[in-house]
Protein backbone atom coordinates (compact mmCIF):
# COMPACT_ATOMS: atom_id res chain seq x y z
CA UNK A 1 0.00 0.00 0.00
CA UNK A 2 2.54 2.14 0.22
CA UNK A 3 2.77 3.67 -3.31
CA UNK A 4 -1.15 3.94 -3.02
CA UNK A 5 -0.67 6.54 -0.02
CA UNK A 6 2.51 7.97 -1.33
CA UNK A 7 0.24 8.75 -4.63
CA UNK A 8 -2.94 9.77 -2.44
CA UNK A 9 -1.47 12.31 -0.62
CA UNK A 10 0.52 13.51 -3.23
CA UNK A 11 -2.70 14.45 -5.27
CA UNK A 12 -4.41 15.48 -2.59
CA UNK A 13 -1.81 18.20 -1.40
CA UNK A 14 -1.52 19.52 -5.08
CA UNK A 15 -5.64 18.96 -6.07
CA UNK A 16 -7.39 19.81 -3.00
CA UNK A 17 -9.89 17.67 -4.84
CA UNK A 18 -13.27 17.27 -3.98
CA UNK A 19 -13.56 13.82 -5.12
CA UNK A 20 -10.19 11.49 -5.20
CA UNK A 21 -10.99 7.58 -6.24
CA UNK A 22 -7.43 5.78 -6.11
CA UNK A 23 -7.95 2.27 -7.86
CA UNK A 24 -5.19 -0.01 -7.55
CA UNK A 25 -5.83 -2.23 -11.06
CA UNK A 26 -2.55 -4.30 -10.92
CA UNK A 27 -4.67 -7.69 -10.15
CA UNK A 28 -5.81 -6.83 -13.64
CA UNK A 29 -2.44 -7.18 -14.93
CA UNK A 30 0.47 -9.70 -15.92
CA UNK A 31 2.43 -8.87 -12.36
CA UNK A 32 2.70 -10.58 -9.06
CA UNK A 33 0.24 -10.65 -6.90
CA UNK A 34 0.19 -7.59 -4.79
CA UNK A 35 2.14 -5.33 -6.68
CA UNK A 36 1.18 -1.41 -7.13
CA UNK A 37 2.34 -0.66 -11.30
CA UNK A 38 -1.22 -0.15 -12.47
CA UNK A 39 -3.30 2.73 -10.86
CA UNK A 40 -6.60 4.38 -12.27
CA UNK A 41 -6.89 7.78 -10.78
CA UNK A 42 -10.78 9.87 -10.50
CA UNK A 43 -10.37 13.28 -9.94
CA UNK A 44 -12.24 15.86 -9.05
CA UNK A 45 -11.30 19.65 -8.59
CA UNK A 46 -11.82 23.74 -9.13
CA UNK A 47 -8.32 22.92 -10.49
CA UNK A 48 -9.06 21.90 -14.09
CA UNK A 49 -11.26 24.64 -15.22
CA UNK A 50 -10.95 26.42 -18.12
CA UNK A 51 -8.09 22.96 -18.81
CA UNK A 52 -8.38 20.82 -21.90
CA UNK A 53 -7.73 17.43 -21.22
CA UNK A 54 -3.85 17.28 -22.09
CA UNK A 55 -3.51 20.08 -19.74
CA UNK A 56 -5.29 18.66 -17.14
CA UNK A 57 -3.37 15.26 -17.62
CA UNK A 58 -0.14 17.08 -17.93
CA UNK A 59 -0.30 18.95 -14.34
CA UNK A 60 -1.30 15.38 -12.72
CA UNK A 61 1.98 14.42 -14.57
CA UNK A 62 3.72 17.20 -12.98
CA UNK A 63 2.77 16.83 -9.25
CA UNK A 64 3.54 13.25 -9.73
CA UNK A 65 7.31 13.71 -10.71
CA UNK A 66 9.57 10.95 -10.15
CA UNK A 67 6.52 8.61 -8.86
CA UNK A 68 5.43 8.38 -12.66
CA UNK A 69 8.82 6.23 -13.09
CA UNK A 70 8.01 3.69 -10.48
CA UNK A 71 4.66 2.83 -11.70
CA UNK A 72 3.70 1.36 -14.76
CA UNK A 73 0.02 2.81 -15.54
CA UNK A 74 -1.86 5.71 -14.66
CA UNK A 75 -5.28 5.50 -16.12
CA UNK A 76 -6.42 9.65 -15.78
CA UNK A 77 -10.39 10.81 -15.02
CA UNK A 78 -10.10 14.45 -14.59
CA UNK A 79 -13.28 16.58 -14.10
CA UNK A 80 -14.28 19.78 -13.18
CA UNK A 81 -16.97 19.89 -9.83
CA UNK A 82 -19.24 20.77 -13.11
CA UNK A 83 -18.57 18.02 -14.90
CA UNK A 84 -18.74 15.53 -12.20
CA UNK A 85 -22.19 16.32 -11.30
CA UNK A 86 -23.04 15.26 -14.76
CA UNK A 87 -21.03 12.22 -15.30
CA UNK A 88 -20.87 11.33 -11.79
CA UNK A 89 -18.65 7.78 -12.65
CA UNK A 90 -15.92 7.13 -14.55
CA UNK A 91 -14.82 4.81 -17.30
CA UNK A 92 -13.73 1.15 -17.03
CA UNK A 93 -10.07 0.16 -17.34
CA UNK A 94 -9.09 -2.09 -20.27
CA UNK A 95 -7.86 -5.84 -19.63
CA UNK A 96 -4.13 -6.69 -19.58
CA UNK A 97 -2.25 -7.77 -23.09
CA UNK A 98 0.89 -9.06 -21.72
CA UNK A 99 2.45 -5.72 -22.66
CA UNK A 100 4.48 -5.08 -18.80
CA UNK A 101 6.01 -8.37 -19.09
CA UNK A 102 8.50 -6.10 -20.88
CA UNK A 103 8.79 -3.63 -18.18
CA UNK A 104 11.02 -3.74 -14.70
CA UNK A 105 8.50 -2.23 -12.37
CA UNK B 1 20.37 12.47 -36.13
CA UNK B 2 19.83 13.17 -32.32
CA UNK B 3 16.72 11.52 -31.26
CA UNK B 4 14.71 14.30 -30.31
CA UNK B 5 15.12 15.87 -33.78
CA UNK B 6 13.98 12.20 -35.43
CA UNK B 7 10.97 12.36 -32.94
CA UNK B 8 10.11 15.78 -34.36
CA UNK B 9 10.61 14.84 -38.15
CA UNK B 10 7.83 12.26 -37.24
CA UNK B 11 5.93 13.87 -36.03
CA UNK B 12 5.74 16.49 -38.31
CA UNK B 13 5.96 14.62 -41.02
CA UNK B 14 2.96 12.52 -40.14
CA UNK B 15 -0.24 14.22 -39.71
CA UNK B 16 -1.70 11.35 -37.59
CA UNK B 17 1.07 9.28 -35.71
CA UNK B 18 0.35 6.99 -33.07
CA UNK B 19 3.25 5.80 -30.59
CA UNK B 20 2.00 2.57 -29.22
CA UNK B 21 3.17 -0.86 -27.67
CA UNK B 22 2.83 -3.39 -30.41
CA UNK B 23 1.37 -3.05 -33.78
CA UNK B 24 -2.14 -1.59 -34.67
CA UNK B 25 -3.17 -5.65 -35.41
CA UNK B 26 -1.07 -7.05 -32.56
CA UNK B 27 -1.08 -4.42 -29.54
CA UNK B 28 1.13 -5.40 -26.52
CA UNK B 29 -0.89 -3.10 -24.09
CA UNK B 30 -4.99 -2.96 -23.52
CA UNK B 31 -4.10 0.86 -23.68
CA UNK B 32 -2.50 0.74 -26.36
CA UNK B 33 -5.21 -1.54 -28.09
CA UNK B 34 -7.92 0.69 -26.91
CA UNK B 35 -6.64 3.34 -28.57
CA UNK B 36 -5.87 1.97 -31.80
CA UNK B 37 -8.87 0.37 -32.18
CA UNK B 38 -10.83 4.21 -31.45
CA UNK B 39 -8.66 5.73 -34.20
CA UNK B 40 -8.95 2.63 -36.93
CA UNK B 41 -12.72 3.41 -36.33
CA UNK B 42 -12.47 6.68 -37.92
CA UNK B 43 -11.65 5.06 -41.23
CA UNK B 44 -8.21 6.81 -42.15
CA UNK B 45 -4.93 6.03 -42.19
CA UNK B 46 -2.20 6.85 -40.03
CA UNK B 47 1.28 5.81 -38.99
CA UNK B 48 2.76 4.41 -35.64
CA UNK B 49 5.77 3.58 -33.81
CA UNK B 50 6.03 0.30 -31.96
CA UNK B 51 8.13 1.91 -28.62
CA UNK B 52 8.72 -1.60 -27.50
CA UNK B 53 11.06 -2.05 -30.59
CA UNK B 54 12.05 1.36 -30.55
CA UNK B 55 13.75 1.74 -26.84
CA UNK B 56 15.43 5.58 -27.67
CA UNK B 57 11.79 6.69 -28.88
CA UNK B 58 10.05 5.47 -25.68
CA UNK B 59 12.77 6.70 -23.56
CA UNK B 60 12.97 10.46 -24.83
CA UNK B 61 9.33 10.98 -26.71
CA UNK B 62 7.85 11.72 -22.59
CA UNK B 63 10.72 14.49 -22.37
CA UNK B 64 9.52 16.05 -26.18
CA UNK B 65 5.56 16.02 -25.33
CA UNK B 66 5.87 16.56 -21.21
CA UNK B 67 3.96 13.07 -21.15
CA UNK B 68 5.28 9.95 -19.04
CA UNK B 69 3.22 7.02 -20.85
CA UNK B 70 1.72 5.07 -24.08
CA UNK B 71 -0.16 5.03 -25.65
CA UNK B 72 0.60 9.06 -27.41
CA UNK B 73 -1.89 10.41 -30.14
CA UNK B 74 -0.19 13.21 -32.47
CA UNK B 75 -2.10 14.83 -34.63
CA UNK B 76 -0.89 17.98 -37.13
CA UNK B 77 2.30 18.40 -34.58
CA UNK B 78 0.04 18.75 -31.43
CA UNK B 79 -0.24 16.01 -28.49
CA UNK B 80 -4.12 14.70 -28.42
CA UNK B 81 -3.43 12.57 -25.42
CA UNK B 82 -2.81 9.26 -24.47
CA UNK B 83 -5.60 6.27 -24.12
CA UNK B 84 -8.12 7.94 -22.16
CA UNK B 85 -8.40 11.36 -23.76
CA UNK B 86 -8.94 9.45 -27.02
CA UNK B 87 -11.33 7.15 -25.91
CA UNK B 88 -13.27 9.93 -24.28
CA UNK B 89 -13.05 11.80 -27.42
CA UNK B 90 -14.30 9.14 -29.91
CA UNK B 91 -17.23 8.29 -27.15
CA UNK B 92 -18.18 12.27 -27.56
CA UNK B 93 -17.75 12.27 -31.54
CA UNK B 94 -14.99 14.33 -31.20
CA UNK B 95 -12.10 11.74 -32.80
CA UNK B 96 -13.70 11.22 -35.98
CA UNK B 97 -13.82 15.21 -37.39
CA UNK B 98 -10.42 15.69 -35.97
CA UNK B 99 -8.84 13.06 -38.05
CA UNK B 100 -11.02 13.40 -41.02
CA UNK B 101 -9.62 17.02 -40.93
CA UNK B 102 -6.00 15.87 -40.59
CA UNK B 103 -6.20 13.08 -43.38
CA UNK B 104 -7.78 15.70 -45.50
CA UNK B 105 -4.51 17.49 -44.91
Amino acid sequence: MQKQHAIESIISAAFAPQHLELVNESYMHSVPAGSESHFKLVLVSDRFSGLRSVARHQTVYAAMGDMMQQIHALALHTYTPEEWQEQGVAPESPQCLGGSKHDHH
Amino acid sequence: MDIMDQIKEQIEANNIILYMKGSPNAPQCGFSARTVEALMNCGERFAYVDILSNPEIRANLPRYGNWPTFPQLWVKGELIGGCDIVTEMHAKGELLPLIKEAAAG
